[in-house]
């Protein structure tokens, strides 16, 4: 009886000790075939399970599920309550690049400096590669995809009006004259007070520096000479007619891409998915080109573009970093990403060799990717902040009253106002912000 | 509860009073925990966190940057002097004088008229009104949002076709709250008049039979004997009105990316959502909402105050 207690006693110690060696091996990230590390990835990017199930069959070690999100705004709002919560975050989560300064400031993302994901920072344009360290010494996502601005335009509207295309925005201007003089129902694009992330690249591509890290304080640099070129020169379109106020993305606007009306449109790399999706009659009717410059200095901005991240929660961070690292470097990865989910890698060497037919919509323009590959070298470094959703929001209450105003003092007491509600967040939160 | 539970001593006789004072709380078990789970907890967690704030040192990044503090009034205080939150209260104010009486008037017309002896095709012209309401906020706003527009609107393409070409868009900023009114007008009319017909069926014919044959018209019985006597109904959808109207949240939300004319904070519960999924400052929205729920509260019960003396005062 006795006996049989020690032994009990012993094999259960036993036990114990293997369990404990295998909980903290874990941290090692050494996953067998058996017994596989199990990754979660919170990601919209559409598809992207089938990009995933390449990497699922030829690493049996990690294993990793997707987990479709809505999109980038409820993603994040998700993962910030998990964060509060003390649980319930996934390993990886696509996070948009204006995201990341809020994610890291709630502490969710893990510092992957350290790891062999900082390795491949010579894959990335630097533009971009900044917008993932937030111009410091942490790395805190992967890039993967980016959205360098273009401008299209309905050629066939422009051959027959006789119509150049803009290089500067001097011409771009000329250009709208031209056109709603010869058309008073046609526009050349529309002023979006719904569409922040639109203004922001265009701010980008004047150089603008909205947030900054100034020593230990933030600096916000919103209400500044680029911003107010930017502000000024379209609140100076609208004020004239030329150019439409209406917002984008709502069923009037999908009805004047598709009969002409809107004869333009500053979009970003994505945006054959868009005109395809919203004028479908339209195929092979529009042209790109690199967005019109100020002056001959040659720059752009970017619209959209998210990145892959490790969460603070994940207990396998070597592992996903090597998941991630694959699926923003790996060639065969990056071609599925391009066919699958229809983004625009930001891996300039990857996008290079698997974007060479141009997107069906734009089957008359077989040199597409190379307009889009110029027009992605040329993005200019940009730093986001850690209250970009209010400064996000400012933008669009005040520039829905300015394009309402239709003056370019609306136009620039908006980027004014701007300037204050973001600043004011800042110190009403303790941000040590810099004067 | 645990005080109850225990209070009684311990189980000596089978059917003493243990077991019958027993019995309802386990009755009453259901209801009290879902309503500590889904009702007492969240509010009583509103009130805590209205009264905190987050701070951040520095720069904000990285771990322990940001704390979680007491902040006193200090959410109350803001909201309170935010010119931004007393503006979306004006305009709620004004859209509900737009809003409740016209929505009230109609359902009351179409009650009557539904009951009135020589009206045809009752049950469809009664399901057809109340259907709206049986249509999610949302869809109703997408569609209408769809029939505002000049673009694609079929209406302006009539207006078009009979050469009026300056009609002005309902989406524009003077206009807007008259779209969204009639947005709440097409889903609430049905409802409130369903409310209405059901008590004016409750109501013993042999009255109208009486007034009849002293001589009143439909229209006199209608005005004199049905409004009076279904008072206690049309001051109940009155009041579930007023406070549908505090909180009038789908329809600007859903039709805002349509135009430049609806901020991010035109109703007091925009101004909530934005600060709480927006800006990421649940403890700010935390504090809104108590405000607007004890400013629905005082509302209602003043009101209830106001028209009980009047409506029923001959009873008492």
């Amino acid at each position: 009886m006795r006996a049989a207690f020690r032994t009990g006693a012993i094999a259960a110690v036993a036990a114990a000790a293997l369990i404990m060696t295998g909980c903290s091996a874990d941290g090692g990230s050494e996953g067998t075939a058996d017994d596989p590390i199990e990754l979660t990835y919170w990601a919209w990017a559409p598809k992207l399970d089938k990009v995933v199930d390449i990497w699922n069959d030829a690493h049996p070690e990690i294993q990793v599920t997707v987990n479709k999100q809505d999109g980038g705004d409820p993603a994040i709002t998700k993962l910030l309550t998990a964060i509060k919560a003390g649980s319930g975050a996934p390993d990886l989560i696509q996070a948009e690049y204006q995201k990341i300064p809020t994610l890291v400031s709630s502490d969710a993302l893990a510092d992957l400096a350290g790891t062999s994901a900082a390795d491949v920072s010579g894959e990335f344009p630097e533009g971009v590669w900044d917008s993932v360290t937030l111009g410091g010494d942490a790395l805190y996502a992967i890039p993967q995809d980016t959205g360098p601005m273009m401008f299209y335009y309905r050629d066939d509207i422009f051959t027959q009006l006789g119509l150049t295309v803009p290089t500067t925005w001097d011409e771009y201007a000329e250009t709208a004259r031209a056109l709603h003089t010869a058309d008073p129902s046609k526009y050349l694009g529309t002023f979006s007070s719904n569409d922040a992330g639109w203004f922001a690249g265009l701010s980008q591509q004047a150089k603008a520096e909205w947030w900054s890290i100034d020593g230990d304080a933030w600096g916000v640099g919103i209400d500044e000479a680029p911003t107010q070129q930017v502000a000024e020169y379209w609140g100076g379109l609208v004020a004239e007619g030329v150019i439409d106020n209406k917002p984008m993305y709502t069923p009037e606007w999908n009805a004047a891409l598709n009969d002409g009306t809107q004869a333009g449109w500053l979009g970003a790399v994505w945006g054959p998915g868009v005109l395809s999706g919203n004028a479908a009659d339209t195929a092979g009717l529009w042209k790109a080109a690199p967005l019109p410059n100020w002056g001959t200095d040659v720059s752009n901005g970017n619209w959209g573009g998210s990145s892959t991240a490790v969460t603070s929660q994940s207990k396998n961070v070597d592992a996903a970093v090597e998941f991630a690292t694959w699926l923003n470097t790996d060639p065969e990865a990056v071609q599925a990403l391009v066919t699958e989910t229809g983004i625009y890698p930001a891996s300039t060497d990857a996008a290079a060799s698997a974007l060479t037919e141009a997107p069906e919509f734009f089957s008359n323009q077989p040199d597409f990717y190379d307009v889009a590959a110029e027009a992605a070298q040329a993005v200019a470094p940009f730093q986001y902040g850690p209250n970009v959703n209010v400064a996000f929001s400012a933008y669009n209450d005040e520039f829905a009253k300015a394009a309402e105003a239709k003056t370019v003092d609306a136009f620039l007491a908006a980027v004014a106002a701007m300037q204050t509600i973001t600043v004011d967040d800042l110190e009403s939160s303790g941000f040590t912000v810099a004067k | 509860m645990t005080a109850t539970v225990e209070a009684p001593p311990a189980t000596k006789r089978r059917r003493g009073p243990a077991r019958r004072t027993l019995t309802p709380w386990m009755m009453l078990a259901p209801g009290i925990v879902l309503f500590t789970l889904f009702m007492a907890a969240p509010i009583l967690y509103t009130l805590v966190l209205s009264f905190q704030k987050e701070v951040v040192r520095g720069l904000g990044l990285g771990s322990g940057a940001k704390s979680r503090t007491f902040a006193g009034l200090e959410n109350y205080v803001a909201t309170l002097t935010d010119p931004e939150f007393l503006a979306s209260v004006g305009r709620v104010l004004v859209y509900g004088l737009i809003l409740v009486p016209t929505m009230l008037g109609l359902a009351l017309l179409f009650a009557l008229l539904l009951d009135a002896r020589r009206t045809g095709a009752k049950g469809f012209s009664r399901v057809s009104i109340f259907l709206p309401y049986a249509v999610p906020a949302v869809i109703s706003s997408l569609l209408w949002g769809f029939l505002y527009l000049p673009a694609v609107s079929p209406f302006y393409w009539i207006f078009e076709q009979l050469g009026w070409d300056d009609v002005p868009s309902l989406l524009s900023p003077g206009l807007v709250i008259f779209a969204i009114a009639n947005i709440g007008l097409w889903g609430g009319v049905g409802f409130n008049m369903i409310v209405m017909y059901t008590s004016l069926k409750a109501v013993p014919t042999e009255i109208y039979e009486a007034a009849r044959i002293d001589g009143a018209s439909e229209v006199q019985i209608a005005w004199r004997i049905k409004v009076p006597i279904i008072m206690p109904a049309l001051i109940m959808t009155a009041l579930f009105s007023m406070i549908a109207t505090l909180q009038v949240f789908a329809e600007p939300m859903t039709l805002r990316p349509l135009t430049n004319s609806l901020s991010t904070t035109w109703s007091p519960l925009m101004y909530v959502y934005r600060d709480a999924f927006t800006r990421d400052d649940i403890y700010s929205a935390a504090a809104t909402s108590v405000i607007i729920a004890v400013a629905t509260f005082a509302v209602s019960f003043f009101f209830l105050r106001v028209v009980q003396r009047r409506a029923f005062g001959q009873e008492d």
